[in-house]
């Protein structure tokens, strides 16, 4: 059997049985929902519907209902848009990536992590559409074969890249989310004690039966899916920078765009992930599943992406300086020292300043602290997208047609509006499916559980009860 | 057997149930549905044979009489095109002439169906030379307003012609049996005919009086050539024989008497000619910013109560060139080295030079005429021998005839063409004479500010619906033929009063041929012929002999009564009152068109403004911010009247001065008129002689309240250097350098290389192996004034969105002028740019579409295919010329859902979308709906035209085939549009010349749109 080395933390703490680790995860799913639980989601119908209301708004009236105007275009909605499809790039990251680095701690988070993307995509997903002047033509977009000619979409866009990007990136994350929790999903129908659960749970299990060659066929699935996941972590955020990088609008026109994204996306993922787990944690009484070094290791993860994406901060200061551009320049100096100096110097600080606090091992491990750092981070992304998209167009190349930019209620409602589908969405996940996948912490239990340690650390002669760098609270 | 053989409709006649077969028997077994039209009453009425033979016999005979009644026949000749094949589909040009607002423009009206949508200039005409302005170009709109009266009126309630006439004719019979005054109160009237027919009218009604006045007065000129020559005439100012002009503030190519005809003249003389490089120089002295001085070589600004001393100061520099005797000077408003300079070029440009001033003061045009008389410019850039009738206007004789009217001796009041009740400053003393007249009628089209205060309303036609002739100089005539069978019921005001005077013939068209045969063709028998010709070309050009006269006039007693009444006239601040290039003296008012223009200079749309300079504003607590949603605002007062109006700073306006539009504050012009801006009339002053718009001993006040203004285009800092999108050059550094302001070597052999090189060497993205079309706009020939911007707004169906939808910038017009200030501050130079689609070649915009919505033309337009454009707005977010515009509502009532459901369309708060104003639409050109881009197309309708019009007649296409509307409209032809693989069309030497210049052409995106360089003449850089 294979043990790990008794140095490395447990990833699953509290002396866990199989029994006890289905216990814990299936009876939140059998159970009935707390009052906490009701009283959130009132909350987060309530965001919906408000956002329905504005998104209705839209849709009869039109665009106007925006502060949009003839030189910013793209305003509020767009920046939602990209730092929702931000948000849910941690999603891949964790299932797909380190599963193919066989990181193990992925397997506490792996599960609400990918639920996340997926309603993050959901959300990001809306914004294009409801953006669009004469959303009932949405579909123009999509090449599909049509008796006009045919005409097809224009495959130079860097706006039809998206639609295909994000549309694979969704389903790939769909299909991944639903294919690790359908041994879950048996479990809880196994363990059913009503017809119409066992029905539900039964039907979404589709016949799971936890034979060999079942588990066979699932782990040759998710890896192939983890093989072709990974490069959309890479492409999707990519493709989505190309929507800027690729016009001539001074402070959109710049190549370092697609890595500077991908690094923002992860940055803003994790600290989703962070902001959602350490709730769930806390409300759920998941401690166990979820350690303190999970917390840790995104905190590693954090750090890495906000210095990247302060590099690139920098580094498009220094090209814009360097380039010799007057409008290049100028819409730097604009960012940093214009109108909007504020929106600038909150992203400066929320991404790249307070990241770095994270150097700290008392904060990294500190969960109070990092559930504040998941929120300031977030905040400082939203800051940045904003900071791109109305800023840079608000101050193009001709003086006369500069303007201003102000978001309308209706774009504020639409964002609130998203905020309350994706809590809603995962409120519902939280309560009706397995939020830690049951089967994959059985998995390392044996090898990376409290007991496991105990017996690594009785086989290389550790005295019993030394300290152990587990931090339980 | 043989039942299986039969067909059978159900089971009830296979069965043959008796129900069925009584049912049968019915030929139509339910009950027909007729809807609502068809009752009970009607179907169950009996009608018997005899009935019907009744009706038949009655109707048959009815039809008959009324089918035999001879109609009168109205010729209207069609321009150029043969009558007799009016193809459905196919517009056609009608010569006409339109003369509103005191603005006069001969013109031509495309009529499409019957229905005239559009005015170009007429190129026959020798006065305006087929050019037009902005209110020419929106004045087919206001044929559609739905505030036009139906019908004629009495005490505000509908009356028939019939009725109104018997009783108008007893009241005049009774008054003019009294003694008492009839006075027909007009503005002017160029109309030889009409005036024929009031003295038609007086002959029956001999106590009439007819007493002209116009809404801006010109009558201190006209006073003052009474004075100088004895001979009360305006003169005809000819700015093309003219090499230097000086403006006291005259704005003469926006708004000053005759703005169409002086800016075309104006540009003869700006285009600079590479090998000939001369061009005239404009000096402007003013206190406001007005068109004119954004366009003069050299501007100075003076307080508004200097003029006189600055005009006196150059009267003294020319008379010590003449050895004329010197008048004794006021204070010296110009700085003497300046008058000196004027001076200098005025007296080295004798008998080619022109000064001219907007004052309306007697005493400063006798100045004005004296210095004119000194430079011998009498008889060549102005000429009294043939004088101008484009203001005939008498401040005395409208102050007279309110006193009159107050005095009771005023029996009836006829207003034509008029609107006293508003637009004159003696306005109360008006309506309170008013109401002591006996009779009064008004011609008015609309119920307006004096139409309503009047018993009877008789509306007049619409100019495009009526007949008329126009002398606006001695042998300079023109004709209006109806384009359109009158739409309400109304008659030519000439008819009315033909019909009150018992004329024989009351026919105006009549008249006006009997008119013509009499005293201007002659009564020969070519008469015919020579009228179809004048009719179709639309003008008629005759020698008459000018009257000589002779200068009597006397500086000196000017000069001594002009400083005596402005030492009490001067003050700390003091007022302006200016017309604005679009709605002019507010006769316009109802026009969304015009009041949707943004200001040449302040940019500002539906609304007049204290237009001040930074310096008062901060004086009076108001800063420069770039928030137009809350504009503080000034209460202006003079003691008598007041107003609140929010704050529009402007650099180049004088210190002292506060400047503001009149033509606002309309309260009964219509639904787009009524109460937008305040009405400053009442502050114009009578000083005995005549109406005064510069005014002094005038106080500001901050108030609390704010305004939300709708404008354009902010002010921010421009870097020339930085930012070149616009270029401009000193005529002396142009002589040496015909690259110079253009430029650099440097840049030049950087521009050649970027234009060689491409990231990726695919060769060539287009090819044009037909025709590339191209346009080229001459910054120094562009005066700013608008005229494209409606001209565009007609071709092309861009809806007018309001003042709240232009104060959120979403303003719809394609093209626009930007207007970018530089130099000094206080006293900037002023750069007018349109700005419209470029065509670029290398399109940024085309590749970002996700639905290849805009896509290239193998002809090198940049094509927007509204069916299929979803709105994402990507094209718009990266054109770096921000000429895309996007359907934010459903500004025209076009969607497929939502709006058109309801009735009234909330995003249309001027009713353009109702059925009358959409009569203007152009059908060839795709009304847009809802939530799609749009731009100019570099009116691609009319390229098809002209495309298929060169087909069918199996040549090449020409150079002056297609013009496009902006182009078509261009008082100053700064436009030129064009195809650039014809070598020899004038968009391809415009290309080719070193002027010429691409906005951003650094980001290679090829435009289409050259620009050429703007060149000053003059040798400072910075104004004073």
């Amino acid at each position: 059997m294979f043990i790990e080395s008794a140095i490395r933390p447990a990833l699953v703490t509290g002396k866990k049985s199989y029994h006890d680790v289905t216990v814990d995860i299936a009876g939140g799913v059998e159970g009935t929902a707390s009052k906490i639980w009701f009283a959130a989601i009132t909350v987060t119908l309530l965001a919906l519907l408000w956002g329905l209301y504005c998104m209705t708004l839209t849709v009869w009236d039109g665009i106007g209902t925006f502060g949009l105007n003839r030189t910013v275009g793209w305003g509020w909605c767009i920046t939602n848009f990209v730092w929702w499809i931000g948000i849910g790039h941690a999603g891949t990251l964790i299932s797909a990536v380190l599963l193919l680095f066989r990181q193990r701690w992925r397997t506490g988070v792996n599960r609400s992590a990918e639920a996340m993307t997926i309603f993050a995509v959901m959300c990001a997903g809306l914004f294009p559409i409801i953006h669009m002047g004469r959303p009932w033509m949405a579909f123009f977009i999509f090449p599909y074969p049509n008796t006009r000619g045919p005409v097809w979409p224009n495959f130079n866009s860097p706006l039809f890249w998206d639609v295909t990007a994000i549309s694979t990136y969704f389903t790939i994350s769909l299909l991944f989310w639903y294919m690790g929790m359908i041994p879950d999903l048996a479990t809880i129908r196994d363990r059913a004690v009503t017809k119409i659960r066992r029905a539900v749970y039964g039907t979404l299990a589709m016949g799971w039966k936890g034979t060999a060659r079942h588990w066979h066929r699932h782990e040759i699935v998710s890896l192939h899916l983890a093989g072709i996941a990974t490069p959309l972590v890479l492409s999707v955020h990519s493709v989505v920078s190309f929507d800027f990088a690729t016009t001539v609008i001074p402070g959109w026109h710049t190549t370092i765009f697609p890595p500077y994204f991908v690094a923002g996306a992860i940055f803003s993922g994790f600290a989703m992930v962070l902001t959602l787990m350490l709730i769930a944690r806390k409300t759920m009484n998941l401690k166990n599943y979820i350690t303190v070094d999970h917390v840790e290791s995104m905190n590693k993860i954090i750090i890495l992406t906000g210095t990247i994406v302060g590099v690139a901060y920098i580094s498009e200061l220094f090209t814009a300086w360097y380039s010799g551009s007057f409008y290049e320049q100028f819409a730097f100096t604009n960012r940093a020292m214009g109108s909007y100096w504020w929106a600038y110097w909150i992203m400066m600080t929320c991404n790249v300043l307070s990241p770095q606090l994270f150097w700290f091992k008392k904060l990294r491990r500190n969960i109070g602290f990092t559930f504040f750092m998941s929120i300031v981070i977030n905040v400082g992304m939203w800051f940045e997208r904003f900071v791109i998209i109305p800023l840079s167009l608000s101050k193009d190349y001709l003086i006369s047609s500069w303007a201003p930019y102000q978001a309308s209620f209706v774009e504020i409602g639409i964002f609130i509006g998203t905020l309350g589908l994706f809590f809603t969405c995962f409120l519902l996940f939280c309560k009706f499916l397995p939020v830690v996948a049951i089967a994959e912490v059985k998995h390392i239990l044996k090898t990376s559980g409290d007991e496991a340690r105990d017996k690594s650390e009785k086989m290389n002669g550790i005295p019993e009860g030394a300290e152990r760098p587990v931090v339980n609270n | 057997m043989k039942d299986n053989n039969k067909y059978w409709k159900g089971l009830e006649e296979l069965e043959a149930a008796p129900e069925f077969e009584a049912a049968k028997e019915n030929e139509f077994p339910e009950n027909i549905v007729m809807g609502d039209t068809i009752d009970e009453s009607v179907l169950g009425a009996t009608s018997d044979r005899r009935d019907f033979l009744k009706m038949l016999g009655f109707s048959v005979t009815a039809a008959t009489i009324a089918a035999g009644c001879e109609m009168p026949v109205r010729k209207a000749i069609p321009y150029l095109i043969k009558p007799e094949e009016i193809i459905p589909g196919e517009a056609i040009m009608y010569a006409s002439t339109s003369f509103e607002g005191g603005e006069y423009c001969s013109t031509l009206v495309k009529v499409r169906d019957g229905r005239p949508i559009k005015i170009e200039g007429n190129k026959m005409s020798h006065i305006t030379q087929g050019v037009t302005s902005a209110r020419v170009q929106a004045s087919v709109l206001g044929l559609y307003d739905t505030n036009r009266l139906r019908g004629p009126l009495h005490n505000g309630e509908p009356v028939t012609w019939e009725d109104s006439d018997i009783e108008i004719k007893k009241q005049l019979n009774t008054i003019a049996g009294k003694g008492q005054k009839i006075v027909i109160l007009s503005s002017t009237i160029i109309s030889p005919s009409t005036k024929q027919v009031i003295a038609d009218f007086k002959t029956k009604y001999p106590t009439t009086e007819h007493i002209t006045y116009d809404a801006i007065s010109c009558s201190g000129i006209i006073m003052a050539h009474e004075k100088t020559f004895n001979s009360a005439v305006l003169p005809k100012y000819n700015i093309r024989k003219a090499d230097v002009i000086v403006s006291f503030g005259a704005d003469f190519l926006g708004t000053w008497i005759s703005p169409i005809e002086f800016a075309k003249e104006y540009s003869f003389k700006r285009k600079v000619d590479k090998d000939n490089p001369k061009m005239s120089k404009v000096y402007s002295i003013e206190s406001n910013l007005s068109l004119t001085g954004s366009n003069a070589d050299e501007r100075y600004m003076i307080k508004p109560s200097h003029e006189g001393d600055a005009i006196i100061q150059l009267y003294n520099a020319i008379a010590g060139k003449s050895g004329a005797n010197k008048v004794s000077g006021g204070k010296s408003a110009l700085k003497d080295d300046v008058v000196e300079a004027i001076a200098k070029d005025l007296w080295s440009n004798k008998s080619k030079s022109l000064v001219i001033s907007g004052s309306n003061n007697v005493n400063v045009q006798v100045l004005v005429n004296a210095i004119n008389h000194m430079l011998n410019n009498y008889g060549r850039t102005l000429d009294i021998s043939k004088p101008s009738n484009l203001r005939q206007g008498s401040d005395m004789a409208v102050k007279a005839l309110i006193d009159n009217m107050n005095n009771g001796t005023v029996g009836a009041l006829i207003v034509y063409g008029a609107n006293p009740a508003y637009d004159l400053p003696l306005a109360t003393a008006f309506n309170s004479g008013l109401e002591k007249v006996s009779l009064t009628v008004s011609f008015a089209d609309r119920n307006d500010e004096t139409a309503s205060k009047m018993e009877y309303v008789c509306p007049d036609h619409h100019g495009l619906e009526s007949w008329n002739d126009f002398e606006p100089y001695p042998g300079n005539y023109s004709l209006s033929q109806p384009t359109i069978a009158p739409l309400f019921d109304t008659r030519a005001a000439q008819e009315s009063l033909l019909t009150w005077a018992d004329a024989e013939n009351t026919v105006y068209y009549k008249y006006i041929q009997n008119h013509w045969q009499t005293n201007i063709l002659g009564d020969n028998i070519s008469f015919q012929s020579e009228w179809d010709e004048s009719l179709r070309d639309g003008v008629y050009r005759k020698n008459v002999e000018g009257t000589e006269v002779e200068y009597t006039g006397d500086a000196g007693v000017a000069a001594s009564a002009l400083l005596s009444a402005n030492s009490s006239k001067e003050s700390n601040v003091e007022l302006v009152l200016y017309e604005k290039t679009g709605l002019g003296n507010g006769f316009f008012a109802n026009n969304p068109w015009l009041q949707e223009m943004p200001d040449p200079i302040s940019k500002v749309t539906w609304d007049n403004y204290a237009l001040v300079s930074e310096d008062l504003a901060n004086k009076y607590g108001v800063q420069h911010e770039v928030d137009n949603k809350n504009k503080k605002v000034f209460t202006i007062s003079d003691g008598n009247n007041s107003m609140d109006l929010p704050v529009v700073i402007i650099p180049g306006l004088q210190p002292n001065t506060v400047a503001v539009a009149l033509g606002y504050g309309r309260t009964a012009a219509g639904r787009a008129g009524d109460n937008v801006g305040k009405n400053a009339y009442p502050f114009a002053s009578f000083d005995g002689e005549t109406f005064n718009y510069n005014l002094a001993n005038i106080s500001i006040q901050k108030s609390s309240a704010v305004h939300l203004t709708a404008i354009t285009q902010i002010h921010h800092n421009i870097n020339i250097e930085e930012r070149p999108v616009v270029r401009e050059t000193l005529l002396e550094d142009y002589k040496s350098d015909r690259y110079a302001g253009t430029s650099t070597e440097k840049e030049r052999e950087k521009l050649e290389e970027i234009r060689e090189t491409s990231l990726y060497n695919f060769g060539v993205d287009h090819e044009y192996n037909g025709h590339h079309w191209g346009m080229s706009i001459d910054l120094n020939s562009c005066i700013g004034c608008g005229a494209c911007i409606v001209a565009c707004q007609a071709e092309n169906n861009i809806p007018v969105v309001g003042k709240k939808e232009v104060a959120r910038k979403h303003e719809m017009h394609w093209i626009r002028i930007d207007r970018y200030f530089y130099g000094n501050k206080d006293n900037p130079n002023v750069i007018h740019s349109p700005m419209l689609c470029q065509h670029c070649d290398n399109a940024p915009c085309e590749n970002v579409c996700p639905v290849s919505a805009t896509t290239h033309s193998d002809e090198g337009l940049n094509q927007m295919i509204y069916n299929r454009c979803i709105g994402t707005r990507y094209c718009a977010n990266n054109c770096p010329y921000k000429v895309r515009r996007f359907n934010w509502f459903d500004y025209q009532s076009q969607d497929s859902f939502g709006a058109d459901t309801i009735i009234a369309n909330e995003h249309d708060p001027l009713g353009m979308t109702e059925d009358l104003p959409r009569m203007v639409l152009n059908p060839d050109v795709t009304v847009r709906s809802r939530g799609v881009m749009e731009k100019c197309t570099f009116c691609v309708q009319k390229i098809q035209v002209s495309k298929l019009t060169a087909k069918d007649e199996g040549r090449p296409l020409k150079d002056h085939d297609i013009e496009v509307a902006c182009e078509a409209a261009c008082p100053t032809n700064a436009i030129v549009f064009g195809d650039m693989n014809d070598l020899t069309s004038r968009v391809a030497l415009s290309k080719k010349d070193e002027r010429n210049f691409h906005v951003l052409e650094e980001i290679h995106v090829v435009p289409s749109i050259g620009y050429l360089t703007k060149v000053r003449n003059t040798k400072q850089q910075e104004n004073a």
